[in-house]
């Protein structure tokens, strides 16, 4: 009976450690910098906040469907995902150290499990500097080999990481998580209510959830919140191979699209599909 | 530091630079794209500038928004695509002086972390091409300017002066979102140096190539405007000797040593245990 039942297991309720393992072929799991090296924040204790042993970042080395791999899990409870000093490098890092293994001829994957709400504020202007170093690395990265993007948690996907999202190869997103570069709250605060009311979470989903954004080819793959599914879909990911064009070169068909759009009244959600539909390519 | 959410220096310093106006024939207003001389070649300038007729009204304030994002991108492919045989490549000069990424409800539906990682990938792509790409920091470069107009350059020279901000974000939304006031936020600066407003602090993190002296730098004089285009010389020349293809020359600075030794510290560790796994 064991062997007929197959429970679906979680992939939001899991860690990102767990993740990390479940995202690499089981047995592989390898993990750089890890809790015991104990790399942690040293901006976070000056501010009176308890730093964590990893930073809110697993990163580890192992493989995916039999190929070398890295993953980089971010950790949503810590710091609200924050992107500060030690997290940003760790990333950067495991780009850089995968694309060299490319160049010399190591084919190694890249898949980046994210829960981020930016920045860390705490660590603001290193943050900005690191997150730089993150995007150069991934550029140079995605010549050589598709880079997968996961969002898939309650935290979701803003500030600095969702334009790491928009420069990856692929994006895979579970109807839970969100992708935007201003979260809702900054930008009620900054723009007023006429724009988002972020108490109005239904609307916030219908605007930014990976349905949406799924229907409107900013997610490449819509998945339940099943962690064999989401492992099998960054499979299926890297057997594709690259995109036929990277999202950020798709500059000439949003030009399109946005020209077509009228500007003078507000938008929903359902506009955009349709302008989307209509102007294809 | 002034608070104000304006910027008003780009224009001037873009047509300073190029004796041009930058308007696209189709582009948004706001979107400043030139040749000129630079030293004896020919340089691409690029800037923003604020546009009070832009069709998007989140974006009408020197903001990088969704025209911004994409036709900017638009005019960096078509010089790669131009000089993609060329065995020396134009430099890229990015004129800086934006408030912010724009923020509204089209931005967002449309996608602006599409917008502005098309841009990113195209300096960063330009940069990785051969074209020294210069980021000339006049005014602001706060959040999603930064990270779209300025931090995939080879080099980065910054005003030394008062109204340039570089940040995360602007003061007041960082006090409400750490909860904290804007003289608690002032006291921590004081000895956390990534989080100061004042660009000397930003300065001692190393990310910089110069903090440039300028008399005026509200309205660029003909002594100041040679001084400012030696300085893009120096860094063009600079750029074209190195034969780095990431950012981390960054992390060699004085600056990194003192502020970023964690930085290093990941970078080390993280190789030494990627060739060991």
């Amino acid at each position: 009976m064991s062997e007929t039942f197959q429970e679906q297991r979680s992939y939001i309720e899991m860690n990102a450690r767990q993740r990390a393992r479940q995202l690499l072929d089981p047995g592989t799991f390898h993990e750089l910098l890890g809790p015991f090296d104990r790399v942690e924040s040293v901006w976070l204790p000056k501010q009176d906040i308890v730093p964590q042993s990893d930073d809110g970042c697993v990163v580890a080395k192992g493989t995916i469907d039999g190929e070398p791999a890295v993953v980089i899990a971010m950790e949503g409870k810590f710091q609200g995902g924050s992107i500060g000093e030690v997290v940003g490098m760790k990333m950067a890092m495991a780009f850089h150290l995968a694309r060299k293994d490319n160049e010399k001829g190591i084919p190694t994957r890249a898949v980046l499990s994210l829960e981020s709400g930016g920045v860390r504020l705490q660590e603001a202007n290193i943050g900005e500097l690191v997150i730089a170093e993150i995007y150069s690395e991934l550029v140079a990265l995605r010549k050589h080999m598709p880079v997968v993007v996961v969002i898939a948690g309650n935290t979701g996907c803003f500030g600095g990481m969702s334009l790491a999202a928009g420069l990856s190869s692929y994006v895979i997103m579970t109807r839970q998580a969100r992708l935007s570069m201003n979260g809702p709250e900054v930008i009620e605060q900054e723009a007023g209510l006429e724009e988002i009311v972020a108490s109005d979470k239904p609307f916030v989903w219908s605007m930014c959830g990976g349905a949406q954004r799924y229907e409107t080819g900013a997610a490449d793959v819509l998945v339940e919140d099943d962690a064999d599914e989401i492992t099998n879909a960054v499979k299926e990911l890297f057997r594709k191979g690259q995109p036929k064009v990277q999202r950020t070169d798709q500059y000439e068909l949003y030009i399109k699209r946005i020209a077509a759009m009228d500007t003078s009244k507000q938008w929903m959600p359902e506009d955009i599909r349709k302008v989307w539909k209509e102007i294809a390519q | 530091m002034s608070e104000c959410k304006t910027a008003k220096r780009g224009r001037a310093w873009f047509e300073a630079l190029t004796g041009k106006d930058g308007k696209m024939p189709d582009g948004p207003g706001s979107l400043m794209v030139a040749e000129a001389a630079l030293g004896n070649e020919p340089a691409i300038f690029v800037g923003l500038a604020p546009d009070p007729n832009s069709r998007f009204p989140r974006a009408r304030n020197a903001e990088v928004g969704l025209e911004e994002g994409f036709y900017g991108t638009r005019a960096l492919r078509q010089v790669m695509a131009e000089d993609a045989d060329k065995p020396v490549k134009r430099p890229i000069i990015s004129v800086v002086d934006s408030i912010c990424q724009a923020y509204g409800r089209r931005e967002e539906l449309v996608g602006i972390h599409i917008a502005a990682a098309a841009i990113i990938a195209a300096f960063a792509e330009a940069r990785m091409a051969g074209h020294p790409v210069i980021a000339l920091i006049v005014g602001r470069a706060v959040s999603g300017s930064f990270l779209t107009l300025c931090a995939q350059a080879n080099h980065m020279i910054a005003f030394d002066d008062p109204e340039v901000l570089i940040h995360a974000m602007y003061q007041d939304a960082a006090a409400r979102i750490t909860k904290r006031t804007v003289e608690e936020l002032n006291k921590l600066a004081e000895e956390i140096v990534p989080m100061a407003y004042d660009i000397r602090s930003f300065n001692k993190l190393g990310g910089l190539y110069r903090l440039m002296q300028v008399a005026n730098p509200d309205a660029p004089c003909p002594q100041t405007l040679a001084e400012v285009k030696d300085a893009l010389i120096q860094a063009i020349a600079d750029a074209r000797q190195s034969s780095r293809d990431d950012l981390f020359d960054r992390l060699e600075t004085e600056g990194a040593k003192t502020y970023r030794a964690q930085s290093i510290k990941v970078r080390d560790m993280m190789i030494e245990q990627w060739n060991q796994a």
